[in-house]
């Protein structure tokens, strides 16, 4: 398999009246032809902006990318210049955002959104474009293609609008699919759906998918690998297997311990993780997961932990990844 | 446990009616957001009411609460139908139930300093007139939930999420109440902080022998908190049970269509697991269809699940189904 993109040191800020937040602060993965990554973290891990920084996305100002590079397909996308990037953004890379409710225009008919997006990425006729359109509607599972394309946003519910959504995101078959959280604002079972339809249209037409969720399940159930995110760094990135049964990292096996599981009797206690995720908005000195860590030493205090290979394709940021090993080989 | 329950719901139903017009205002249908719900609770114990969104499960509280006047059927609370009461006498009721809303941000008076918020109650139903006992309590409260009591001078909007949650939970607190409507009171957080708050939800259970309606759309998160797991689709209660025998042995088609779902974060387990997806979606409850609720999208429907109305049965002890083909 080819690397599809390659993230290398991305940095990205906001300024804001409490100061320069540092958002996504030295961010490096890669995404292969045709596989599923899942990017995990909690709420200000920066999750969501390394992934529109990586479509430029990023409002400027407040935001601004300041630092790494973006390859897709060899090319550097920060470098690209503005027309050449939209042919990119919508085509060849597609965004499936967390609200179906604001990320289709409510003014428009689902039809125009779709066929404008085809006509000018595939440059196809209005005629050839609606002919797609239904096309696509009904393989997203939705019914009656025909007359929905007359439809506004509003006359769907969540699931369907995330359906239209996904059949906008494969629309101009694009290599790379980004999907921001695209089941958290919906019910378990439509969950279950829109993941589904998701998985076999990526299988299908050997698309590469980029899952940014907080849903260690949703990740378990999908992701061929998975990056963990803490602070606005990566500090494990690994097989869905190395990171759910090996963690290499404190703060893994802290989210593993904390999330409640439906396969566990009640009654077992969870190991939540002390105190809180750190202001951005201070320069930390040291390791960030440092003062919630049981692990942590002298050194995680004055020392950064840089993101190290602890097997293969298994990649830890913690000075202390031994001990931990060591005490989990213990444990079980 | 075989106590006389500490609350009980008979044969709830609460129907909307939906209007048209300005001037003249039609009623051209109803919505039966709860219909014909009934359960109980033991004291110290934790009833989980599961469903997805619109399914009743958050009015089904309310009603409890009386924050709505239900349509029909009796809530029975410490052995006094609610709705007989009258204002004084539910007041003093209400001070034995409380609630802890879903979202931290827009529950708690963005105006008020934490130390008010926890106080209030106490200030409205006259408990701890004094003014410096009541500053006590509110310390005391705090510590209970984990925060340090020097937060009572903050305002909400200088703490996070989990910390507001906690305030949240503080209030709750502040009236010795026997029972605890907990509407999605973990949902919003963030799982290291959300751990934090389950644990915490359950020490207080233990130390104060509280009893929680624990309203959730995460069955991990009631999986893990409840004693007995009550199943709400459009407005009917299809699968009541106690936690263990309703996730290891679900009966109700649609009960086990939710269980599939709710992906485990466990690889290994994911990939020995059979992922059936239930195809549709939850129907409008404006118009709901006929017979058994569930049957266009239920995978072992027949011809009488158009026409008739499921009853509730019991097929083990304490396990409750409406549905007559399992």
């Amino acid at each position: 398999m080819a690397t599809l993109l390659e993230v290398k040191d991305l940095r990205t800020q906001f300024e804001t009246s409490a100061g320069t937040v540092r958002a996504v602060d030295g961010v490096s993965y890669t995404v292969e032809e045709g596989e599923t990554v899942g990017i995990v973290g909690e709420s200000g891990c920066g999750k969501s902006v390394g992934a529109l920084s990586v479509l430029r996305l990023i409002p400027d100002p407040p935001g601004r990318v300041v630092g790494g590079s973006i390859h897709f397909r060899g090319e550097d996308l920060l470098a690209m210049s503005d027309e050449k990037l939209h042919s990119v953004r919508g085509g060849q890379i597609a965004m499936v955002f967390q609200e179906p409710m604001t990320s289709l225009n409510p003014v428009l008919t689902i039809g125009l959104q779709l066929c404008e997006t085809m006509e000018f990425h595939l440059k196809l006729t209005p005629e050839q474009a609606r002919l797609r359109a239904v096309e696509l509607l009904g393989m997203v599972g939705i019914s009656e293609p025909e007359r929905r394309l007359d439809q506004y946003p509003h006359h769907l519910s969540g699931g369907m609008r995330q359906r239209v959504m996904i059949a906008l995101a494969v629309s101009c078959k694009p290599k790379l699919i980004i999907a921001d959280e695209p089941t958290t604002a919906l019910d378990v079972t439509i969950q279950a759906q829109i993941l589904e339809l998701m998985k076999n249209l990526t299988k299908r037409f050997g698309v590469a998918l980029v899952v940014i969720t907080h849903n260690l399940g949703v990740v378990a159930r999908y992701a061929d690998r998975v990056n963990v995110m803490y602070a606005g760094r990566i500090v494990e990135s690994g097989t869905a297997a190395d990171i759910y049964h090996r963690p290499m990292h404190p703060y893994t096996l802290g989210l593993l311990r904390s999330v409640p599981r439906m396969d566990r009797p009640r009654g077992e206690k969870l190991i939540p993780i002390d105190g809180q995720p750190p202001d951005l908005t201070r320069e930390i000195v040291g390791c960030a997961y440092r003062p919630r860590c049981s692990f942590a030493t002298e050194r995680c205090a004055r020392e950064d932990p840089a993101l190290e290979a602890v097997g293969h394709g298994h990649r830890s940021a913690c000075f202390e990844k031994d001990r931990l090993a060591q005490l989990l080989k213990v444990a079980s | 446990m075989s106590a006389a329950p500490l609350l009980q719901v008979k044969n709830l139903k609460m129907h909307f009616p939906v209007t048209e017009g300005v001037m003249v205002r039609k009623v051209v249908a109803t919505v039966k957001a709860v219909d014909d719900v009934s359960f109980s609770l033991q004291p110290g114990e934790t009833l989980g009411l599961v469903g997805e969104s619109g399914c009743g499960k958050t009015t089904t509280g309310r009603c409890i609460l009386q924050l709505e006047k239900p349509t029909a059927g009796e809530i029975i609370f410490e052995g006094e139908d609610l709705a007989k009461l009258d204002r004084k006498g539910l007041v003093a009721k209400r001070a034995r139930m409380q609630v802890i809303f879903q979202d931290p941000y827009s529950s708690l008076n963005p105006r008020m300093k934490v130390g008010s918020i926890i106080g209030e109650p106490m200030k409205v139903h006259g408990i701890l007139p004094d003014r410096k006992q009541r500053q006590e309590r509110v310390a005391e409260l705090l510590s209970v939930c984990g925060l340090n009591p020097k937060f009572m001078d903050r305002y909400p909007h200088e703490m996070s999420g989990g910390q507001r949650q906690r305030v949240g939970i503080a209030r709750a607190l502040a009236l010795n109440p026997q029972f605890i409507v907990c509407d999605e009171a973990v949902s919003a957080l963030d799982v290291s902080i959300q751990a934090q708050v389950i644990n915490l939800l359950e020490d207080l259970r233990d130390k104060f022998n509280l009893s929680y309606l624990f309203i959730a759309h995460d069955l991990s998160v009631v999986r893990h908190l409840c004693h007995r797991v009550a199943v709400m689709y459009l407005g009917k209660l299809v699968e009541l049970a106690d936690s263990d025998e309703l996730f290891e042995h679900p009966k109700h088609p649609y009960t086990k269509a939710l269980l599939e779902a709710v992906p485990i974060p466990d690889p290994t387990i994911e990939k020995g697991r059979v992922h059936r997806i239930m195809q549709g979606e939850v129907p409008s409850p404006m118009n709901p269809p006929s017979g058994c609720v569930f049957h266009p999208r239920c995978p072992i429907a027949v011809d009488s699940c158009k026409r008739e109305v499921p009853q509730s049965r019991e097929l083990r002890p304490g396990h409750w189904v409406a549905c007559p083909r399992v």
